[in-house]
């Protein structure tokens, strides 16, 4: 994506209008409301984070304190469009391999040192040197950048990386391949700058919030591992006259249905809903509760990696078992959170992609039912010869109602009998991973918000791929999009060839359900990503 | 005595040289590791991270380098988790936590218990007696972890009285539920074995005795029964405290204290080794202390054992 003068103009005069002297008046600058004296949101948060360090933070929740202690090239807005951060627009070659980012020169750290290209040139080196032992490195070999794989594997320095500082407030990229969408990379935490100094000076406790040094609009305060850690505004952000949420804190609370109790009676703004309660509590709050779509998927994968259960090398039993799951039962009876049915592995709301039309998805339940039964009987079971296989998901009270509604319907329509197993988090990874299983429970959140991060699953050659399916059509498809303008049709025929081979069986698309106190605004809902930022929440008087 | 503690503590040493190597060896036959994740780390990434760890070394080596880091520098090793936390903070940061709410819990629950079975006893048979064993069976029936959502209903969502969870250092309104929830059945236990060793107690001998040379029941009961009366609850109390102080896990997850019971856990499930094995030795070394001390309380309550 390129990013035209005229949008950058308009963001620039937006960010402009909002830092308007309105604010002290307890008034919202763009839209008027008025604003309560309170400036604070607290969150629940299911676990610790990992770290708050942008090049070594791995889980979302520490992705989200990271988008507001730190500023990238680039943010998202409400609807996860691209828009200005320390970067204010940036040209590209005609190949698309050479980037150049210009920084704004009013970009401050908060201990007042200007942020420089310098710091985006550490950042990114650091991200893949050896030493930073990074489990995000991967993402520096994603974004294609001259030299990373070297570097990663230590065979050239880190200063060889094809990033460099043209002056202070220019930042050149070299790219291996042509990436037309490399910009919308740089929202990523882990392309954030760091402040070397601080780095160097404190080591792996740089993040303590007495050393901590970071650029976003928020600072880190407090921290208190597995109960609280607290930001305020940074009042050395370049925009920090634009934001009005003065605190935000997040506490660790395991239990979700603990955190609810707590969410009514006033000690949270924002919480998760429990499987099952969407419904009762919508009904009961309907301006508080909501569901939205989040990009991830929900499914089973068959092993066909060949040491699976010899049936399903059967493409009728894969398929028969795919139609006989009625999806409407599981999201609208088991998990009520308003999922969507998944017929397709890609979620339809993925940025660019258009759902395409597989025979399945346009039939009703009864017709799914009688193929799937004309289609076991075909491949020679039925009530005196059943299928029987193992079914194996990773220990929670949630995928074990899902197991256990699926191998009923098998049970019921199909006399298929599975037998359930579960294994705790790290022994199933370990399982499915050496695939030593039947058919198991798989699920994925997207890394962008692009068709690729899903169907790069069922490349022959990811390693994320634990069904091992194999098709060198899609590879080749996939190895096409890579460089291609038009993917839709690459991405259509994809997910045709998965409608027809059914390596897995898509069950549900993920729906984020929460609870949002009334009177927070702001909150980016049509950002599928769900990046927020909180400097663009407020609070307004009721 | 002297002696005997020295000795105590000599052995100590060989068995909680013991339990590190058992406890690594079983942390490695535990599938997957410390860096298994749903996103396979890609093989460069993940031998970067190893070597950053020492986990690329061999595991005689892995366990050796542990033990002189222990001895030498007192280093308990780094979390593969929390990477900017090292085992000693994470257990600087929340053993105080765990120690509070635990101590705390631990007087009430004795106090309440030892209190409750001597009335008990006292009243043997009477509805007084009822009322206390009916009230240590209904605590002792009510785990924990259905008590505290409970306690968070009536007291933060009906009431409004006490915060839902979190610790802000330790405020005596955070402290309140954590401590109900978890001495409750510790006292319903000590209740219940205080009760039976005084019944056993006022039939002796010696009481007779006390009562047949006219002394005041209160002087009897506070004078000559409960010492004896302890001896039990003492050998349950010790274990119990260790227990409370580091059993805590429930307390941790419903009540958000931050204490070291919810490190523990998640650091096996994690697979983080270093913390997993940090808060082993830890509880190990507890353990071992208060049962030396539980030892010398003995020799206080009866005259009969010396050391």
């Amino acid at each position: 994506m390129k990013m035209t003068s005229k949008t950058l103009v308009g963001a620039l005069l937006a960010t402009t209008m909002m830092a308007s002297p309105l604010l002290a008046a307890g008034m919202h600058p763009s839209t008027g409301e008025a604003l309560a004296d309170d400036q604070s949101f607290t969150y629940r948060l299911l676990d610790e984070h990992s770290s708050v360090d942008p090049q070594i933070v791995e889980d979302t929740s520490g992705a989200d304190i990271v988008r507001d202690l730190f500023e990238g090239l680039y943010n998202q807005d409400a609807a996860g469009n691209l828009v200005p951060g320390v970067a204010l627009s940036h040209t590209t070659n005609e190949a698309k391999d050479v980037y150049t980012f210009t920084l704004r020169d009013n970009a401050k750290w908060s201990n007042g040192d200007a942020v420089t290209a310098g710091d985006f040139v550490y950042g990114w080196r650091r991200l893949l040197d050896p030493a930073t032992a990074s489990p995000y490195a991967w993402f520096g070999e994603l974004m294609s950048i001259e030299g990373a794989s070297a570097v990663l594997a230590g065979e050239a320095d880190p200063s060889t990386l094809g990033v460099s500082a043209v002056d202070d407030h220019t930042l050149e990229v070299k790219l291996t391949a042509s990436l037309p969408y490399f910009a919308l990379m740089t929202t990523h935490g882990s392309t954030f700058p760091t402040h070397q100094a601080t780095v160097e000076a404190h080591g792996d406790k740089w993040t303590a919030p007495e050393n901590i040094v970071s650029n976003g609009a928020y600072v880190l305060t407090e921290h208190v591992p597995s109960e609280r850690s607290v930001r305020e505004r940074n009042p050395m952000y370049w925009n920090n006259d634009a934001t009005i949420l003065e605190t935000i804190t997040s506490l660790v609370i395991n239990d979700e249905n603990v955190a609810l109790t707590r969410y009514l009676a006033g000690e949270l703004d924002k919480t998760e809903v429990p499987a099952g309660q969407y419904p009762k509590l919508n009904a009961e709050y309907p301006n508080q509760a909501h569901s939205n779509p989040r990009l991830c998927n929900y499914y089973y994968t068959f092993n066909m990696s060949g040491n699976g259960n010899p049936a399903f090398d059967d493409v009728r039993v894969r398929e028969a078992l795919s139609l006989a799951v009625d999806r409407s039962v599981i999201t609208d009876a088991v998990l009520q959170g308003g999922q969507f049915q998944a017929y397709t592995f890609t979620p339809g709301l993925t940025a660019g992609f258009v759902t395409p039309d597989v025979p399945s998805a346009s039939m009703t339940q009864a017709e799914r039912d009688a193929k799937a039964m004309e289609l076991m009987a075909e491949a020679g079971y039925g009530k005196d010869n059943p299928l029987k296989f193992d079914m194996l998901y990773n220990t929670s009270e949630g995928h074990k109602k899902i197991a256990i509604a699926m191998s009923q319907m098998w049970k019921q329509k199909l006399g298929a009998e599975a037998v359930l197993a579960n294994q705790e988090w790290k022994t199933f990874l370990e399982t499915r991973g050496n695939q030593d299983f039947e058919l198991a429970r798989g699920a994925w959140c997207g890394d962008y918000n692009e068709a690729s991060t899903f169907l790069d699953l069922l490349d022959s050659g990811s390693g994320y791929n634990d069904g091992k399916f194999n098709s060198a059509r899609v590879d080749e498809l996939l190895m096409m999009a890579k460089t291609s303008d038009d993917t839709q049709p690459l991405y259509t025929e994809i997910e045709q060839i998965i409608a027809n081979e059914i390596p897995v069986i898509p069950v549900y698309h993920y729906t984020r359900v929460m609870m949002l106190q009334e009177d927070v605004k702001g909150w980016p809902f049509e950002n599928i990503e769900q990046n927020v930022y909180s400097k663009d929440l407020y609070v307004v008087a009721e | 005595m002297l002696n005997y503690v020295i000795r105590r503590l000599l052995v100590a040493v060989p068995t909680l040289l013991i339990l590190i190597i058992i406890c690594f060896y079983l942390m490695q036959t535990a599938p997957g590791g410390p860096f298994t994740s749903e996103r396979p780390l890609p093989p460069q990434v993940l031998a970067n991270i190893e070597a950053k760890y020492g986990l690329d070394q061999p595991h005689y080596k892995q366990l050796y380098n542990y033990v002189v880091g222990i001895v030498t520098q007192f280093d308990f090793g780094p979390s593969y988790q929390y990477k900017d936390r090292s085992v000693n903070d994470i257990i600087a940061q929340g053993f105080p936590v765990t120690l509070t709410y635990g101590f705390i819990s631990f007087v009430v629950a004795t106090i309440v218990g030892v209190s409750l079975g001597v009335v008990a006893a006292i009243r043997h048979n009477t509805a007084l007696d009822y009322i206390a064993v009916g009230a240590t069976f209904s605590a002792q029936a009510l785990p924990n972890f259905v008590m505290a959502p409970i306690l968070i209903y009536v007291f933060t969502l009906k009431l409004g009285l006490l915060p839902g969870g979190g610790w802000n250092g330790g405020q005596w309104q955070y402290l309140i539920m954590p401590v109900i929830a978890l001495s409750t059945s510790f006292f319903a236990s000590v209740a219940r074995i205080t009760r039976s060793s005084m019944l056993e107690v006022l039939n002796s001998n010696f009481i007779r005795t006390a009562r047949a040379k006219g002394l005041p029941e209160t002087t009897i009961i506070w004078r000559h029964a409960l010492k004896p009366t302890l001896m039990p609850v003492v050998s349950y109390l010790g274990p119990a405290f260790v227990g409370m102080i580091t059993g805590s896990v429930v307390i941790d997850i419903y009540f958000s204290t931050g204490g070291i019971g919810r490190f523990y856990v998640n650091s096996a499930l994690n697979r983080d080794y270093a913390v997993m094995l940090g808060l082993t030795i830890l509880y190990g070394g507890l353990t071992v202390l208060f049962n030396l001390l539980t030892d010398l309380l003995y020799a206080w309550l009866d005259p009969k054992i010396r050391y």
